[in-house]
């Protein structure tokens, strides 16, 4: 049904879509897979009509077809369920169905028909919702359905779901797929975005892999595996899972116990929690965002303070400390906005490592920076950790996000920390990026840091810990071992049931 | 003080505070359309004033006070129009082009008042308009309903902008995209016009709320507005971004300034204060939206300009 041929868009000094083709059948899911920044979004933004291409023509059903807004592109029975979910918080179920649609009421609204058409369809595709709630009532899995029902109100024959499952439970991504397989029964046209292997190899049947805004390959989902897909993606073969020996654990160096940190809009993110991580560990915290993890590691650092609960390093409580008292009883902190909390894009790359040393005596003389010595330890860290960086005065924006990330690692394990607590360490991370953190995270494990990584990807908790915990409303659900619980288990805690209910 | 607690002035206090919230409510309603659709135009004083001149100059010229609404009306569309180029297409910055628009009226509605005028006339005024039967009620009547037509019009403006907000197909999308521009444009919503349309609408009121004020007062001098215009922005907030809400905050503004008038006439204020009583409105107004504003969320897109694709 849909044809894209030759398509090619640049930006300001980059190609970001590079000849592409790529096309569409009915009832079939055809998925997009490549890294961030690969160009799988730009292509959608050109099918959609949020970005014009600058060479290349799109058919559908045979016809060609000039695409220059969202507009053109419902009309044309294409659909969009955008990462960001385009939905109007204050605004009710129905009203952000009917939003842009003309009324059969002429000026007035008809809330009354599309609420029932609303119902409708979600009792043929199973997507229930209450077309009188507004949405920010709603919980994540619940928008989704509006999105989806959204273009199914607008008679979508082609939908383009972009990472629909990032922010889902693992129950909530299977109810998913049934109403996707659905329409694909029913002779949509479906286009996956994701870069999540196993979801792409459930769902697919056919997979284009991008890379650097190029095809690097079209295969069925037959005979695809995961690793011929990462290699697709990459460009080499890559180990996705880390190699690891069992850990040591030694003492407890973070206890936690009875943690309440209030949320920004009021009321408590985090509520009475316990948690113990011991030296040589990696302890894993699982959950869907937004459900306290955030506001843990902030409290940890001393970035946010908590209403009441103790939090020690390695004997010493922190609670009341400042963030540089916190650091210097041996914490380092790998925050989750790493261009908003954790570097500074017009710093240098040297400026940006020596963020947390720079009242150190070593990189001083009388009172003034030794820029000798500071340089020689950006070297010798840029090095070590791989840092790709054409100069060591490089401006930190102009580093790709994988690189970013490592030279935050590497400025945060030179201190050899007591504690390191690192939130989404290799999210937007690309996978050579991601597959050397995980590596190093290990290291540090067994170099006897007490390491708390705060994940929502599945694949790494399970891959990188020694422990999982899981977060749902601010509370510990559970403690798992990785070796032995299932996915669907950590699911099912990740969505409010409690271990024991779970066995 | 026991003057002040008699038939005839608690009549004439609540009647003057009535008639003084009319500027303030068109020109709140007005700003109010704008701000839901996630723009904020802090012009309007400059805008009230240009409709003022216009107003009084019309009437001055040919003693017609609904061409001189008209006037009004011409004037505020345009300027409405000129903040719509200047926030949405140019993208400039709310918080200071606005500014521009004000001083702008400011200036050059006193220059024109000197260069046509010069020396202040009276014109004539709105006539008065008795609603029969209601405005035979005792005392409410005499409040309520003895006032000009303009003073109807300015609280029927109320319940229609509740309608339109609320109601219609154009309300939703205003709400949308004030609050979630890159959601309505998903849609094929056109946030271009949508701000268009608000910020002409907005151009209208305060346009009409300088005409109304002019041919209420029956005089134009440099400045006539006093800042009522920043007010009326200030109510908006007072009034959470709703009609009813602009209403009651215009409505205490125009009483508590008719108490202070009321008190200052009948001399139970002493003169060397009438200045600090004269505060009392704009001081009263916002200890009011201190207190009511925070518990209400602007529209989340508010000052900020949308762009396509980010």
């Amino acid at each position: 049904m849909l044809e894209m041929r030759g398509i090619t868009k640049r930006f300001p000094g980059v190609l970001a879509s590079d000849n592409v083709d790529f096309d569409v059948f009915p009832g079939e899911v055809h998925t997009l897979l490549g890294e961030n920044g690969a160009g799988k979004s730009t292509l959608m933004k050109i099918l959609y009509g949020l970005y014009e291409a600058d060479e290349g023509e799109v058919r559908l059903h045979g016809e060609p077809l000039s695409i220059k807004n969202p507009t053109d592109a419902i009309t044309h029975g294409i659909g969009m369920i955008h990462q960001h979910f385009m939905l109007v918080p204050p605004l009710t179920v129905a009203e952000n169905v009917a939003l842009g649609l003309k009324s059969s009421r002429g000026v007035l609204t008809d809330l009354d028909a599309v609420s029932e058409r609303i119902v409708e369809l979600g009792e043929t595709y199973g997507l229930h919702v209450d077309p009188s709630a507004p949405i920010w009532q709603m919980a994540v899995g619940e928008q989704q359905r509006v999105e989806i029902i959204k273009a199914l109100y607008r008679e979508a024959k082609l939908l383009i779901l972009d990472e629909p499952t990032a922010v889902l439970t693992p129950q909530e991504v299977d109810q998913l797929f049934v109403t996707l397989r659905q329409l694909k029964d029913d002779g949509c046209g479906l286009i996956f975005i994701s870069h999540k292997l196993h979801e792409v190899l459930a769902l697919s049947t056919r997979i284009t892999v991008l890379r650097h805004g190029k095809v690097t390959g079209s295969v069925p989902v037959e005979g695809a595996t995961r690793e011929s897909l990462a290699q697709m993606m990459v460009g080499r073969a890559v180990k996705l899972a880390p190699d690891k020996t069992e850990a040591k654990p030694g003492n407890v160096a973070l206890k936690i116990r009875g943690l309440r940190v209030a949320r920004d809009r009021g009321g408590d993110g985090v509520r009475d929690l316990d948690l113990d991580v011991h030296a040589g560990e990696i302890l894993g915290v699982a959950g869907v965002s937004g459900n306290g993890q955030m506001l843990l590691a902030e409290a940890i650092a001393g970035l946010r303070a908590p209403s009441a609960g103790s939090i020690e390093i390695a004997g010493t409580e922190v609670v009341g400390m400042t963030p540089k008292q916190v650091r210097t009883t041996g914490l380092a902190y790998v925050p989750e906005k790493r261009m908003k909390d954790g570097a500074i894009g017009d710093f240098t790359v040297s400026e940006n490592i020596l963020l947390i040393d720079h009242n150190d005596e070593h990189y001083l003389n009388h009172g003034l920076f030794d820029f000798g010595a500071i340089k020689k330890h950006s070297r010798q860290l840029v090095d070590e950790y791989t840092v790709k960086t054409p100069t060591l005065d490089t401006p930190a924006r102009n580093l790709s996000g994988g690189n970013i990330q490592k030279m935050i690692i590497a400025r945060e394990l030179s201190g050899t920390p007591e504690v390191l607590v690192a939130a989404q360490p290799t999210r937007g991370v690309d996978i050579g990026a991601a597959e050397y953190i995980h590596t190093r995270l290990i290291k540090q494990r067994d170099e006897d840091t007490a390491i708390l990584m705060i994940s929502e990807d599945l694949d790494e908790v399970f891959g990188v810990s020694d422990r999982v915990a899981v977060m749902y409303e601010g509370q510990v659900m559970g403690i798992v071992d990785p070796r032995t619980a299932t996915r669907e288990e950590v699911g099912l805690m990740m969505a409010g049931v409690e271990q024991d209910e779970t066995a | 003080m026991s003057d002040f607690f008699t038939e005839a002035v608690l009549i004439a206090t609540v009647a003057g505070g009535i008639r003084l919230a009319v500027p303030l409510l068109f020109a709140s309603l007005g700003e109010m359309f704008g701000q839901r659709s996630g723009v904020l135009n802090l012009g309007v004083d400059g805008v009230m004033l240009l409709g003022a001149f216009g107003g009084y100059y019309a009437v001055l010229k040919t003693d017609n006070v609904w061409l001189g609404l008209l006037v009004g009306v011409a004037i505020g569309v345009v300027f409405g129009l000129i903040t719509a180029v200047m926030s949405v297409t140019l993208k400039a910055e709310q918080g200071i082009s606005g500014i521009g628009i004000y001083l702008f009226g400011l200036g050059f509605s006193d220059l024109l008042f000197q260069k046509w005028v010069g020396t202040p006339l009276p014109i004539k005024a709105f006539p008065k308009i008795n609603i029969p039967v209601l405005s035979d009620i005792p005392i409410i009547g005499e409040m309520l309903f003895r006032h000009s037509a303009v003073v109807y019009i300015a609280f029927a403006a109320v319940p229609l902008s509740m309608f339109i907000i609320n109601r219609t197909n154009f309300g939703m999308k205003i709400r949308a995209v004030g609050e979630n521009p890159e959601a309505a444009d998903s849609l094929g919503v056109s946030v271009t016009k949508v701000r268009y349309a608000t910020l002409i609408i907005g151009g209208l009121l305060a346009g009409v709320a300088g005409a109304a004020l002019a041919i209420d007062l029956k005089i134009f001098q440099q400045n006539l507005t006093n800042a009522a215009g920043f007010i009326a922005i200030a109510l908006v907030y007072f009034g959470a971004w709703r009609p009813l809400g602009v209403m009651g905050g215009a409505l205490l503004y125009g009483f508590v300034n008719s108490i202070v008038l009321q008190l200052k006439t009948l001399g139970i204020i002493p003169r060397s204060w009438s200045d600090i009583a004269a505060m009392a409105p704009a001081i009263v107004t916002i200890l009011a939206l201190v207190i009511v504003a925070q518990r209400f969320k602007p529209p989340a897109a508010l000052t900020k300009p949308f762009e396509r694709g980010r």
